[in-house]
C-alpha cells in the first residue's frame, strides 16, 4: 500500500527521513532539508550580506550537496553572496584526480567560480611523495593539517571573507566522540561550535552549514536531485581510532536514530571546568599562520619532511621548536628517533 | 575522515604483552601475584593497602563528610558496591586515629519487579544479599521498586543547595555541621516522634501490594524500547534512594561506580544527550539534589582491580540479573557503549581512564543559559537542571523544527521567539493537535514534556502511555504547571529582579 506524505498529504512519499522517522514525498524532502539548511544558516548568522563565501569542495557527497543547496539558498531566501568553489589538490593518483574531474564538472553546471591550489605548489609536496617517505601510519596527520592551511591560503588568494565545508551532523557528532575518547577537552569544547571565531587574526572564518544534517539525508538529497559526486575512499586507508568512533556512532544510530543530534545536544551543552589549562592562540613565527606552538604544525611537518625526518611533527617534540627555529642541527640521537620506521 | 589534526602518540598504540616481573614493584621483597597495569606486579599485601589507602585517599581528598555524618551506601549486590561496603567496614574498624567517622546504613532496591523475575526468583536474591548485609551490623533498607507507587510528590521538590561549605574550610565547616547536629537533636526530641511515623510508614510498605506490582509492569510496559526502560528505572531507583535517605536522616549517599562504569556512564550519557548534566552524573559529588549528596569513593578503581580484590579477600557479592542481562550488544545504548568501552578497552588499555580524566575537567554547575534566566529550573524526572531553553542555533532546535518541517506545512511557520520562550505555551505548538484535535494523553505527554529535560524527553517519547508514571510524578507536574501558569497570570506585576523562587 502506498504511503502518504506526511507534509502535504497529497503526494505518495518515496522516502522515510532518517532523522526523523516521518514519510514523505520528494517534494517536501528537498523543502525540508533545504529549509533546515536555511534555518542553520540564519540562526548561526553564519553569513552577512555581501561577502565571497568560498565553498570547500572535494567532489564528494557533502560538498557536493553543500554548493548546491548554497547555490539554491542564495537565491532563493537572498543572502546577496557571492559564491565560489574551492579545491585542494593533496597530489595523490588514483583519488583526488579523479574527485576534482568531479569538482570541475560541478563548477560548470552550477556556473560558480572554482580555485584549485595544490600541495605540490604550496608546500612542494604531494601527498604521493609524503607517503613515500612517511609510510601509510601517520600520514592522514600531514594531510589533514596541510589540508586546512592550504583551504586558508587559497582563500586568501581569492579574497574570501568565509569559507564554509561540508561537515555534516554526523561528522560533529563522531568528532565528540572521539574527543570524549582521547580525553581531549580543548577539541571538545570546540569541536561543536558552528562557526571559527572571527577575530579576524589570521585565519578566515569557517562554518558548517549542513551541522544539523544527517549523512544519510544529504546522500537521499544528492540520490533524488540526481547530483554528480564522486564516492571513493581514500586510497591512503582511513585512521583506525578514529573509525572506532565512527561505528560506534553508526551503532548508536540504528538503536536510536536521534542520537547523531542527541550526542550533538551534549557536545554543546558541556560546561569545562575554569581551572583546566588551555591552549593559547598566538601565530607561528615563521609563517604568520595561527598557532598556540612558537611555530604551527604544518611548519613543524614540513620542517621533518625536508630534513629527512617525518616523525618530527608525530607526537609532541615541543622542545626541538627552538633548535628548528635557529635552524640548528639536531643531535643524533634526537634524529634516530624521528627517522621513518622501516617496514 | 582525516582532516582533523589527529597525533596518536605511544600511549594509543595497541599494547604489548606485559613484562612479568616475579617480585612486587612496591616491597621488592614477596612474590607478585597479579599485575594492575602494565607492568605492575603486586604482591597480596602490597595490593590490600594499596587498595585500602585508594579508598581512604578518596575520601580524604575531597572532604565532604562529616564525623558523625549518616552515610547511606548503596549496594546493589554487585562487585563494586558489595568491594566498597567491604571497605567501609574495614575503614571503621581501625584502631581510632585512622578510623572512619561516619555513621553508615545500607539501601538495597530490589529491581526484580522490573526486570521481569519471579517472585521466588526474588526472595531468593534477597535472601542471599540480606544474609551478607545482616553480617556488616549496619542498620539496612532492603526495598522494592514497587514503593516508588508510594512515593510523596515531595520527593520531586528541589530543595535549595544551601551554600555552606563552598567558602569555608573544611575544618570550619566541620564545626558548623556538628553545631547545627545539636541544634537539631534538640529540636528532634519533639520530631523524633514524627520521624519514626514516617519509618514505620516506609517499613508498612516494604511488602509490596499486587497493585502496585501489577502497576509497575504496566510502566515498564509502555516503554517500547530498552533504552528508555533502562533510563526510567535508573530514575526510578535514584528517587527511592533520595525518599529513604531524606525519611532515615541520611545526608550523604555512596554509590559504588567504579572507573570502567563511570567511563561506560559518561559515554553512553553523552549519546543519551545528557551532555549537560554529565559533571553530575559522573563526578566525585552530586549535589543537585540540594540537602542530600551523592558520592562516588569507588570511582578511582578500575572493574579489574575490584575483581581481584574481591577474589583475593573474599569479598562476597551476588549476581542479580538486571534489564540488560543476556541482551545482545545492540539492544540499548547503555548496552551497545558498554560492550564498545570493553571492547576497546581490550586493544587499548588506556580508554577507560581516558574517558575518566575527562569527567574531571568537566564543570559540575550548569552554566546561567541566559544571562535573564531564573535560578535554573529542573527537570521532573532526573531533577538536573533544564537544558532546554538553549538558543535557536542547537541542535535542540534543530531537531524540533525537522519534526515540524516533516509533519505538515499547516504548522510550518518560521521558528517564532515563542518556542524558546515560556515551556508550557511552547509545547502545545508543536505537538501538532491541528491534525486531530487533543486526546487527552497526547495533551498529558506534551505539558509533562516542557517540565523534562531533553534526555527525559527522549525516554517519554519512547513511552506509549504517559499515565501509567507513579503519581507522585504526576501530582508534581500539576502543580508544577499550575504554579507556572500562576505565575503567568500576576507576571505582569511581578518586578523584574524578583527571581528568588523559593522553590
Amino acid at each position: 500500500m502506498p504511503v502518504q506524505c506526511s507534509s502535504c498529504a497529497l503526494s505518495r512519499a518515496v522516502l522515510k527521513r532518517p532523522k526523523t522517522g516521518h514519510s514523505l514525498c520528494k517534494a517536501c524532502f528537498f523543502w525540508a532539508f533545504e529549509e533546515e539548511v536555511h534555518h542553520t544558516v540564519v540562526s548561526g548568522r553564519l553569513f552577512s550580506r555581501g561577502e565571497t563565501v568560498g565553498i570547500g569542495a572535494s567532489g564528494g557527497k557533502d560538498s557536493t550537496v553543500l554548493a548546491h543547496v548554497m547555490k539554491v539558498l542564495n537565491e532563493r531566501h537572498d543572502y546577496g553572496l557571492k559564491l565560489l568553489l574551492l579545491s585542494v589538490d593533496e597530489g595523490i593518483t588514483g583519488y583526488r584526480d579523479d574527485s576534482l574531474e568531479t569538482v570541475r564538472r560541478n563548477q560548470q553546471q552550477y556556473d560558480l567560480p572554482l580555485k584549485i591550489v595544490s600541495y605540490q605548489e604550496l608546500y612542494g609536496w604531494t601527498m604521493d611523495a609524503i607517503v613515500k617517505q612517511v609510510g601509510l601510519k601517520n600520514n592522514c596527520t600531514f594531510c589533514g593539517v596541510f589540508r586546512r592551511q592550504a583551504l586558508d591560503r587559497g582563500a586568501v588568494m581569492l579574497n574570501v571573507d568565509k569559507i564554509c565545508t561540508g561537515h555534516n551532523a554526523d561528522d560533529v557528532a563522531e568528532t565528540v566522540l572521539m574527543n570524549v575518547l582521547r580525553g581531549d577537552i580543548a577539541r571538545l569544547r570546540r569541536c561543536t561550535a558552528i562557526s571559527t571565531a572571527s577575530d579576524g587574526e589570521g585565519a578566515i572564518p569557517r562554518c558548517k552549514p549542513l551541522k544539523y544534517a544527517y549523512e544519510k539525508e544529504i546522500v537521499l538529497y544528492a540520490y533524488f536531485k540526481k547530483l554528480d559526486y564522486f564516492s571513493t575512499e581514500c586510497i591512503y586507508s582511513p585512521n583506525a581510532y578514529r573509525g572506532h568512533a565512527r561505528a560506534f556512532l553508526k551503532d548508536l544510530e540504528a538503536v536510536r536514530p536521534s542520537a547523531i543530534m542527541d550526542v550533538i545536544h551534549s557536545g554543546e551543552n558541556l560546561s569545562v571546568k575554569e581551572g583546566v589549562k588551555m591552549p593559547v592562540q598566538g601565530t607561528c613565527t615563521r609563517c604568520g599562520y595561527i598557532s598556540s606552538q612558537a611555530l604551527c604544525k604544518s611548519c613543524v611537518l614540513l620542517e621533518g619532511l625536508n630534513r629527512g625526518l617525518p616523525k618530527l611533527g608525530i607526537g609532541k617534540h615541543h622542545r626541538l621548536h627552538g633548535k628548528i627555529l635557529a635552524q640548528q642541527p639536531l643531535t643524533q640521537e634526537e634524529e634516530k628517533k624521528l627517522k621513518a620506521v622501516d617496514f | 575522515m582525516c582532516q582533523v589534526d589527529e597525533e596518536y602518540s605511544g600511549h594509543l598504540e595497541r599494547r604489548s604483552v606485559p613484562g612479568v616481573s616475579k617480585t612486587c614493584v612496591k616491597c621488592k621483597e614477596s612474590t607478585a601475584v597479579l599485575i594492575i597495569r602494565l607492568g605492575d606486579a603486586f604482591c597480596r599485601s602490597c595490593f590490600k593497602e594499596y587498595f585500602v589507602h585508594k579508598f581512604r585517599a578518596m575520601l580524604g581528598k575531597n572532604r565532604v563528610i562529616f564525623p558523625g555524618e549518616k552515610v547511606l551506601l548503596a549496594v546493589s549486590g554487585g562487585p563494586a558496591s558489595s568491594s566498597m561496603l567491604a571497605q567501609v567496614q574495614e575503614g571503621l574498624s581501625r584502631d581510632a586515629p585512622k578510623k572512619l567517622r561516619f555513621v553508615p546504613g545500607i539501601i538495597y532496591i530490589d529491581e526484580g519487579g522490573a526486570c521481569g523475575q519471579s517472585a521466588e526468583e526474588r526472595e531468593k536474591a534477597v535472601a542471599l544479599l540480606e544474609n551478607i548485609l545482616r553480617k556488616t551490623g549496619f542498620p539496612y533498607y532492603i526495598v522494592p521498586l514497587e514503593q516508588v507507587f508510594g512515593l510523596p510528590d515531595s520527593v520531586l521538590e528541589s530543595v535549595s543547595c544551601s551554600p555552606e561549605g563552598s567558602g569555608l574550610s573544611y575544618k570550619a565547616a566541620v564545626v558548623q555541621y556538628i553545631q547545627q547536629n545539636e541544634v537539631k537533636q534538640r529540636h528532634s526530641e519533639s520530631a523524633g516522634e514524627e520521624a519514626q511515623d514516617a519509618m514505620a510508614r516506609l517499613s508498612v510498605h516494604s511488602q509490596y501490594g499486587p497493585e502496585h506490582r501489577q502497576a509497575l509492569e504496566r510502566l515498564f510496559s509502555s516503554l517500547k524500547t530498552l533504552t528508555a526502560k533502562e533510563d526510567m528505572l535508573q530514575t526510578l531507583r535514584q528517587h527511592l534512594i533520595l525518599h529513604t535517605a531524606r525519611v532515615s536522616g541520611y545526608s550523604k549517599v555512596m554509590m559504588g561506580d567504579s572507573c570502567t562504569r563511570l567511563s561506560i556512564k559518561l559515554l553512553s550519557n553523552i549519546s543519551l544527550g545528557r551532555g549537560a548534566a554529565l559533571a553530575a552524573d559522573t563526578g566525585f559529588s552530586d549535589p543537585r539534589y540540594g540537602d542530600v549528596v551523592i558520592v562516588r569513593p569507588m570511582r578511582d578503581y578500575s572493574s579489574k582491580e575490584i575483581a581481584f580484590y574481591n577474589r583475593l579477600f573474599g569479598v562476597q557479592s551476588v549476581f542479580i540479573p538486571g534489564l540488560d542481562t543476556k541482551v545482545p550488544d545492540k539492544a540499548s545504548i547503555q548496552r551497545l557503549t558498554e560492550s564498545f568501552i570493553i571492547k576497546l578497552q581490550a586493544d587499548f588499555p588506556s580508554t577507560v581512564s581516558t574517558i575518566y580524566r575527562t569527567s574531571e575537567k568537566l564543570h559540575t554547575a550548569c552554566p546561567p543559559l541566559n544571562s535573564s534566566a531564573e535560578p535554573a529550573v529542573k527537570c521532573l524526572l532526573c531533577l538536573c537542571a533544564l537544558d532546554t531553553k538553549a538558543d535557536e542555533a542547537s541542535a535542540f532546535q534543530a531537531i524540533l523544527l525537522s519534526e515540524r518541517l516533516s509533519v505538515g506545512k499547516a504548522q510550518s511557520d518560521p521558528p517564532s521567539s515563542t518556542t524558546a520562550g515560556s515551556p508550557g505555551q511552547s509545547c502545545c505548538q508543536e505537538s501538532g493537535c491541528g491534525a486531530g484535535g487533543c486526546c487527552s494523553t497526547s495533551r498529558a505527554s506534551a505539558d509533562l514534556k516542557s517540565l523534562l529535560c531533553y534526555s527525559c524527553r527522549l525516554t517519554m517519547k519512547d513511552m506509549t502511555a504517559v499515565d501509567s508514571l507513579p503519581q507522585y510524578i504526576t501530582l508534581e507536574a500539576e502543580k508544577r504547571q499550575r504554579r507556572a501558569q500562576m505565575k503567568q497570570e500576576i507576571s505582569e506585576f511581578l518586578l523584574e529582579d524578583a527571581d528568588d523562587d523559593q522553590e
